[in-house]
């Protein structure tokens, strides 16, 4: 039940990364700027096609597997929120059970649950806040009840409560035995909710560990290029910039 | 059934019987002679073929809109209506058109041109912007062929059956464009119905799209098959008749929840009910030479175009 990359080369975008995922646990990939992360995790969703090197779901390559039976096991959150038409909540949240070929209200009265947003389901789409929409998509993704989750920047329209929630909720889908893979550029958030950290830089893997080895003030300060400290407060961490 | 189908399903059958009997001459049954003669051979084909030819227009705008995500778009973005158009004025050119079957054939030779040419440059990536910009190139092309065509008429009566053909028409069609135009169209539409789940997808943007399941790429040739049927046979049959594709998922959407697969039907029989009015108009109206279903339609479409801008503008604003 792994998602690996292997010696994965893509265009000069992404050179030589490997990588075994695991479920049950949350991993964050961060990195600056053009480091290579939205494409690493548009290849392990299988939306771009490596040059070199393959993407293995629980063992078979992910280009053999159909592309319903893939959408029922991975579940894929873009950073950009777009909603071309007008269109009920609920039936956003629906398109979720598209690969499964079904509407069951289930999963989706589930999914509205845990994003709490039971009480937009009856609104329009283009009626909602940025954050209201960032809620209804990830909804979307969980109503597939899918094996694995990976998401592009999920918290980056949220305020800092739905940022918590959504934290615990990710944590929960992990608890139960999904696999949750996030791009975060948020380092305070990866370093609190991540079991795991890849770090990207310049398309190579720079750190692939624990939070607090992943994102070391050597680290930070190697890859980002900014002098950092992490202070603690009841087992949680803040970086303050030197 | 949504409400924009029993809408404008109920509205298509109190349309059909009047427009069998509007005409120059308002058709008394009881009192015509050859009253049956006259329903059977003319005005029943005729009303007929503005259904099926509407009904393929506007099922193909609203797959249309939903694919490229855009209110704007029209299936004449496509490059299909004037690959057809080429096609029906190659036959003209030539002095065809006396035949019964060749102008038509020609004019879906045309459309089976413009849909191979699309699919050729394309179809292998199956990307949506690279697709849009095929289709204006293939329009673009068969725009100046067959202005080329017209200016190099071999006579001034050809010349003129061609540019009176291309404003489009559905007078003295018989049975035989009926025949011709309905199995394709009913096929196209059902392909364009057949997509609907995976252009209700693509309104979350083709990255999502894809990571649901769908395959773009076969998506797109599905579309190009239904719409160059469905407008393919419709511009066969009736010549040009524009904006019918972009006015109807309009009229549509507001009695329906928007999703493009709840689109295509209702359209289907928005579009039909619309050329079918618009035709009986055409034939009531107080003149000496009826005027062109085509240039009504553009008359018609224009404004509401225009409108529609504006809209847009008022909601950007």
């Amino acid at each position: 039940m792994t998602l690996c990359a292997r010696d994965i080369v893509l265009n000069n975008r992404l050179s030589n990364v490997s990588l075994s995922l695991d479920p049950g646990c949350i991993t964050a990939i961060c990195g600056p700027n053009g480091a290579g992360k939205s494409t690493l995790l548009e290849t392990l969703v299988g939306l771009l096609r490596p040059d070199a090197g393959e993407i293995r779901l629980d063992g078979s390559g992910l280009d053999t597997l159909k592309l319903r039976e893939r959408a029922r096991r991975i579940g894929y959150l873009p950073q950009e929120h777009e909603v071309a038409w007008d269109v009920p909540v609920r039936n956003l949240v629906e398109l979720g059970r598209m690969p499964h070929g079904d509407t069951s209200s289930g999963p989706v009265d589930a999914a509205l649950r845990a994003l709490d947003i039971e009480h937009l389901s009856h609104r329009r789409a283009q009626s909602l806040s940025g954050g209201e929409t960032a809620r209804v998509l990830l909804a979307r993704v969980l109503a597939g009840e899918p094996a694995w989750i990976l998401a592009d920047e999920p918290l980056a329209a949220l305020d800092l409560a739905h940022q918590a929630a959504l934290m615990r909720l990710l944590r929960q889908a992990a608890g139960e035995g999904a696999g949750v893979v996030i791009v975060l550029h948020d380092l305070v958030h990866a370093m609190n909710n991540a079991d795991r950290v890849v770090v990207l830089d310049k398309g190579s893997i720079a750190f692939d560990a624990p939070p607090a080895e992943a994102l070391s003030h050597s680290a930070i300060r190697e890859v980002w290029g900014v002098d950092v400290a992490w202070l603690e407060h009841d087992g949680k961490w803040a970086l303050a910039t030197r | 059934m949504n409400r924009g189908t029993m809408v404008f399903g109920v509205l298509l059958c109190l349309a059909l019987p009047l427009s069998l009997l509007a005409g120059k001459v308002w058709l008394d049954p009881a009192s015509v002679p050859n009253a049956s003669l006259i329903l059977a051979e003319l005005r029943l084909p005729r009303s007929l073929l503005a259904i099926v030819v509407g009904g393929g227009l506007g099922a193909a705008g609203a797959a249309m809109q939903g694919y490229l995500r855009n209110p704007l778009a029209d299936p004449g973005l496509f490059g299909i209506a004037p690959g057809a158009a080429l096609g029906a004025v190659v036959a003209l050119w030539f002095g065809y058109a006396a035949s019964p079957w060749l102008l038509p054939l020609f004019a879906l030779t045309g459309a089976g041109g413009a849909m191979a040419l699309l699919a050729a440059i394309a179809g292998r990536t199956g990307g949506i912007a690279l697709f849009t910009l095929a289709g204006l190139m293939v329009a673009s092309l068969a725009g100046a062929l067959t202005a080329l065509a017209i200016s190099m008429a071999p006579n001034a009566f050809a010349m003129s059956e061609i540019v009176l053909w291309l404003n489009g028409a559905l007078t003295d069609r018989s049975w035989r464009e009926v025949w011709l135009a309905t199995p394709l169209v009913v096929v196209g539409v059902l392909l364009l119905w057949r997509a609907g789940q995976a252009l209700d997808a693509l309104t979350l943007g083709e990255a999502v799209a894809r990571s649901l399941g769908v395959n773009t790429h076969a998506l797109l040739w599905v579309l190009i098959a239904g719409i160059g049927l469905t407008v393919g046979a419709s511009v066969a049959v009736a010549g040009i008749i524009g904006f019918v594709g972009l006015i109807v998922p309009h009229l549509v959407r507001p009695l329906t929840d928007n999703r493009p697969s709840q689109l295509i039907v209702p359209s289907a029989l928005a579009g039909a009910l619309l050329v079918l009015t618009a035709d009986s108009v055409v034939r009531i109206l107080p003149m000496v030479t009826e005027l062109r279903l085509g240039i009504a339609l553009s008359l018609l479409g224009a404004p509401f175009f225009l409108w529609l801008l504006l809209r847009m503008r008022r909601g950007l604003a």
